[in-house]
């Protein structure tokens, strides 16, 4: 550990400990938690582009019955392709980009507990996702579909969907440590004062998503592995004729993949969390059950998993357990939504663009989640499950609930991360023809799903009688395109303008508002004592009997502004930047490479994570 | 203000989608046998649940953001209501209720649906392959008169008013790969799964004569879009007519006619080399008994082909076929064989006499 302004002089060791904290390179080096947020933020963005341009293709190809756009394998790569990003490369990260940045700030510390650990979660999930875009250059992307059912994915003789298994190890490797790492800090770095039931609830749904993720990615790292070694060794976990089960990779997947809805979910609840009560100018109603109900939505996203196989032929008993398991976590989800709806009750409510992407989140999200209780009306998913009415339904939910709800959190913290606020005419126009497009997208699906259009299909006939409402989303998509160029002219508009945002331009509620926008590298000057739930709201507000807002004289609060001076006057102490993070991280892709194409390459790989891990350990303190 | 006029517009956007819906051809919403009935029972008034919720729940959010919206020049600091545990508890119970009426009636319909067929209900297997669906008539009455059961491709013909009890499986039979699919019919029933190593089980009726079609719904390789098939349910004397008509031997075609060539080019090896014909596909009544591609005895009887991409009717769409199967249908398991086009036209005369 060093100090931020003590050079490593004397430092030993095979590679010097780097020092710099600014300029191109130090972006490669640095363990700072607001720095990696901003790539996992920027990493993940160029993703969402990239995902969203596999959508515009599909939706060219599906504009029209019998389309010609696409092949069908090219069809079945960007649709796998397309879910694999939006999942894994873009809401994951991009929840991962604004818990890096915050986390700390709202419980008043310094940085993550393993900073080192934090920068090789970064750059292993970028080579990750590189690694798994890598396929289409090198044989095939993966065309299996993201849940890769075998014997399908098994028997597929391009390689894509071995990239697909290795691809997803890699990201799942980040995911766990990152997990891990943003527990911890959540546990054990809290300001003093910051009591659990004193955190913002965006930090307790910080802490549901990484026990979600501790929990649930070892058993798809199990499946991945089993899928790896029959499509690479010859086994045979999912062959039916020697004793296998392809039924054995649903279980798994899914126990995994339905807690990784919550994954994708909870972090815009939590964002929304934030949000609303800021701009309705009242606290969150009933804190206690909103943190609860992302606990309880936690606890039962694990028993409900063979929602996704009702159509399997587990038979009656099973399809009931989870038929009634589903509709159960239907409650704590529209506590949360009353929760919201009473937040705002009774408030002054501002339609800045953080809250109209907030109210955005919770109108689309209620329409997903009451097609949600419809699918565990079991007899109804056996026409519904495999058609259009699922994907309409989970863009609702993903689309919908998590991607407004991190606009919502871009547009909010954005003077926090760059100090310069987003312009907000061009933040009201973004929102309203993202909404309009999204709508035009996948509303009409439901009626595609029932009226019987199923999914990944790369072509339907036209005496279905579906074109009408399919042109219709295909409108809806590129509408949602349009938008995304309001929103990158925004960013782009707004970055050319000198920083000067005042530290607090919302009014807002929580600690992350007290320091400088943006924060300095220590974050905090001193670190804050924390005396109360939205600690920084009541450094600014009283409220008397009536439970009226006063605001609090500047200086005349009982404890405003009040800090600990635990190691005061030795100085701040900070991690030092290091080079092993991303040299390590650069071995795991390789050992990819070397399972698919040739071993030499995975032993230089394995060579470079040993070497690494090895300089890791070893490294000299900067001090 | 402009909330309301959004939620009046999508209203009547709602009532113009109901309107205009195209004339859709193989739409769950419009049930037309017992069993799609119970689903279709149980999923209606779930919606009208949903629509009620919806309504209540968005127009109270719209309420909430029209009363309570900052005005301009008005300084206000609202009253800091932090929970109300009564409420919170009343607002967690009262979904809860809803919930658990909807799960009574779920967990009836799943075994309803789950239940034994009727006694005398008609028993099929059917087996996905890639990419299209073979069916076969297991009952004691339903045997050729070699004593295999009565099998067809992609049309599944029944009678109206009977149950048929579908035996759902997965085989590869040694072309292509065994992998699962997914077997529905929207206008008559829910989907089931088929899947390499267990036998499903569904049950499916038709209460009027007609078409229904029906596709792949799990993904199952590059031609699942194309893996289609349909339902033609006869009234019980033209079915009782069908099955005596597929009961017995394929024709023989006449001497000297171009579909004795191509019986002959069909039934021996091919004479470019490149295999032949029996080798995957069987034909009653002649030698051949080819197990990997679907049964060609009664072709011409059968409305379509090849996942139902095409039409047995139409002498075009078969000669593109033989010409080069991959090419009109990605992924196809069944090889170019590099036919001459006049080997060609003389198979497809073959195939289009087998009535």
């Amino acid at each position: 550990m060093g100090s931020v302004s003590v050079a490593a002089e004397g430092s030993r060791g095979l590679l010097r400990r780097p020092t710099a904290n600014t300029g191109f390179w130090s972006w490669f080096t640095t363990v700072d938690h607001k720095k990696i947020g901003i790539m996992y933020g920027v990493s993940s963005f160029v993703f969402l582009l990239v995902g969203g341009s596999e959508a515009l293709l599909i939706r060219a190809q599906l504009a029209k019955p019998n389309g010609t756009v696409l092949s069908a394998a090219q069809y079945n790569e960007l649709f796998t392709m397309h879910g694999l990003t939006m999942v894994f490369l873009v809401v994951m990260p991009m929840s991962a980009a604004f818990f890096n940045y915050l986390l700390p700030l709202m419980i008043g510390a310094r940085d993550v507990a393993f900073p080192r650990l934090n920068a090789f979660s970064f750059w292993l999930f970028l080579f990750g996702g590189l690694f798994l875009y890598s396929s289409f250059l090198l044989g095939g992307a993966p065309n299996g579909g993201w849940f890769g059912y075998p014997p399908n994915s098994v028997t597929d003789p391009s390689v894509g969907m071995t990239f697909y298994a290795l691809g997803l190890l890699i990201t799942g490797i980040a995911s766990t440590v990152g997990a891990v790492n943003l527990g911890v800090t959540i546990i054990n770095m809290r300001a003093p004062g910051m009591t659990m039931f004193r955190m913002p609830v965006f930090v307790w749904m910080g802490l549901v998503v990484q026990l979600l993720l501790v929990f649930s990615l070892p058993i798809i790292t199990v499946a991945l592995f089993e899928l790896l070694f029959d499509r690479r060794f010859g086994t045979h976990f999912f062959d039916p004729v020697v004793g296998g089960d392809p039924i054995l990779w649903q279980h798994l997947f899914w126990l995994f993949g339905h807690p990784e809805v919550y994954i994708l979910i909870l972090p815009a609840f939590g964002i929304i969390s934030e949000i609303i009560p800021v701009f309705s100018r009242k606290p969150l109603f009933g804190y206690q059950f909103v943190v609860f109900s992302g606990i309880a939505i936690g606890f039962i996203g694990f028993g409900v998993w063979a929602h996704h196989m009702f159509a399997v032929g587990l038979g009656p008993v099973a399809n009931t357990a989870f038929g009634i398991s589903t509709s159960i976590i239907a409650i704590p989800t529209g506590v949360k939504i009353f929760n919201w709806m009473a937040t705002m009750h009774g408030g002054d409510i501002r339609f800045k663009t953080p809250m109209l992407f907030s109210i955005g989140t919770v109108t689309m999200f209620i329409i997903g989640g009451l097609s949600g209780v419809m699918h565990s009306v079991v007899p109804a998913d056996y026409q519904q499950t495999d058609t259009y009415f699922i994907v309409a339904h989970f863009h609702y939910v993903l689309f919908g609930g998590a991607i407004f709800g991190l606009f919502a959190g871009a547009y909010f913290w954005w003077p926090k991360v760059f100090g310069r606020l987003l312009s907000e005419p061009l933040g009201k126009v973004h929102f309203w023809i993202m909404l309009i497009g999204f709508n035009l997208a996948f509303a009409p699906m439901h009626l595609l799903g029932l009226q019987g259009m199923i999914r990944r299909a790369y072509t339907y006939p036209e005496t279905l009688g579906l074109g009408f409402w399919n042109f219709v989303s295909t409108i809806g998509a590129f509408t949602i395109a349009i938008s995304m160029l309001v929103f990158i002219a925004n960013v782009i508009k707004t970055q050319r303008r000198p920083q000067g945002v005042e530290a607090d331009p919302w009014d807002a509620r929580t600690l992350e508002w007290i320091t400088s926008s943006p924060p300095a590298v220590h974050n905090f000057d001193e670190i804050p004592i924390v005396h109360s739930l939205d600690e920084f709201w009541h450094r600014k507000y009283a409220e008397d009997k009536s439970g009226k807002l006063v605001p609090v004289q500047a200086g005349g609060a009982d404890h405003g502004g009040e800090v600990s001076h635990e190691g005061g006057g030795h100085g701040i102490h900070l991690p030092g930047p290091s080079y092993w993070p991303i040299l390590v991280s650069f071995g795991f892709p390789l050992i990819g490479y070397g399972v698919i194409f040739d071993w030499w390459m995975a032993f230089v790989g394995t060579a470079i994570i040993l070497f690494g891990f090895y300089g890791w350990a070893l490294e000299p303190s900067a001090e | 203000m402009r909330k309301k006029l959004r939620l009046v517009l999508g209203l009547v956007a709602l009532a113009l989608l109901v309107a205009c819906a195209p004339n859709a051809t193989q739409d769950s919403l419009k049930p037309q046998g017992p069993y799609a009935d119970k689903i279709h029972e149980l999923f209606i008034p779930v919606v009208w649940i949903a629509a009620i919720v919806f309504v209540i729940v968005e127009g109270g959010i719209v309420l909430i953001l029209l009363k309570y919206r900052h005005r301009k020049g008005q300084e206000r600091m609202p009253a800091q209501t932090h929970g109300n545990t009564r409420l919170e508890i009343g607002w967690t119970i009262l979904p809860s209720l809803v919930l658990a009426v909807l799960a009574v009636f779920t967990v009836q319909g799943i075994w309803d649906l789950a239940s034994d067929p009727p006694a005398n209900a008609m028993n099929v297997t059917v087996t996905g392959q890639q990419f299209w669906w073979k069916f076969e008539y297991t009952d004691a009455d339903m045997q050729t008169a070699a004593g295999e059961p009565l099998t067809t491709a992609n049309d599944l013909v029944i009678p109206t008013g009977r149950t048929v009890y579908l035996s759902v499986e997965s085989h590869s039979n040694g072309s292509g790969f065994e992998v699962i699919h997914s077997f529905w019919v929207p206008e008559l029933a829910g989907k089931q799964d088929a899947v390499p190593g267990r036998t499903n089980h569904i049950l499916l009726e038709a209460d009027h004569p007609g078409t229904y079609t029906g596709q792949c719904a799990e993904l199952c390789g590059l031609s699942h879009a194309n893996m289609r098939f349909q339902v033609i349910a006869l009234a019980p004397a033209d079915y009782d007519a069908w099955v005596d008509g597929q009961l017995g031997d394929a024709v023989t075609p006449g001497p000297g006619t171009q579909a004795e060539a191509g019986m002959n080019l069909f039934l021996n090896p091919l004479p470019n080399g490149n295999g032949s014909c029996v080798a995957c596909h069987s034909i009653q009544g002649t030698s051949a008994a080819g197990v990997g591609g679907p049964d060609l005895t009664h072709f011409a009887s059968r409305d379509c082909f090849a996942g139902c991409l095409f039409d047995t009717s139409d002498p075009e769409a078969i000669a593109e076929w033989l010409r080069d199967p991959a090419a009109v249908k990605p992924g196809a398991v069944m090889p170019n064989y590099h036919l001459s086009d006049g080997e060609i036209e003389q198979i497809v005369a073959y195939l289009q006499s087998l009535e």
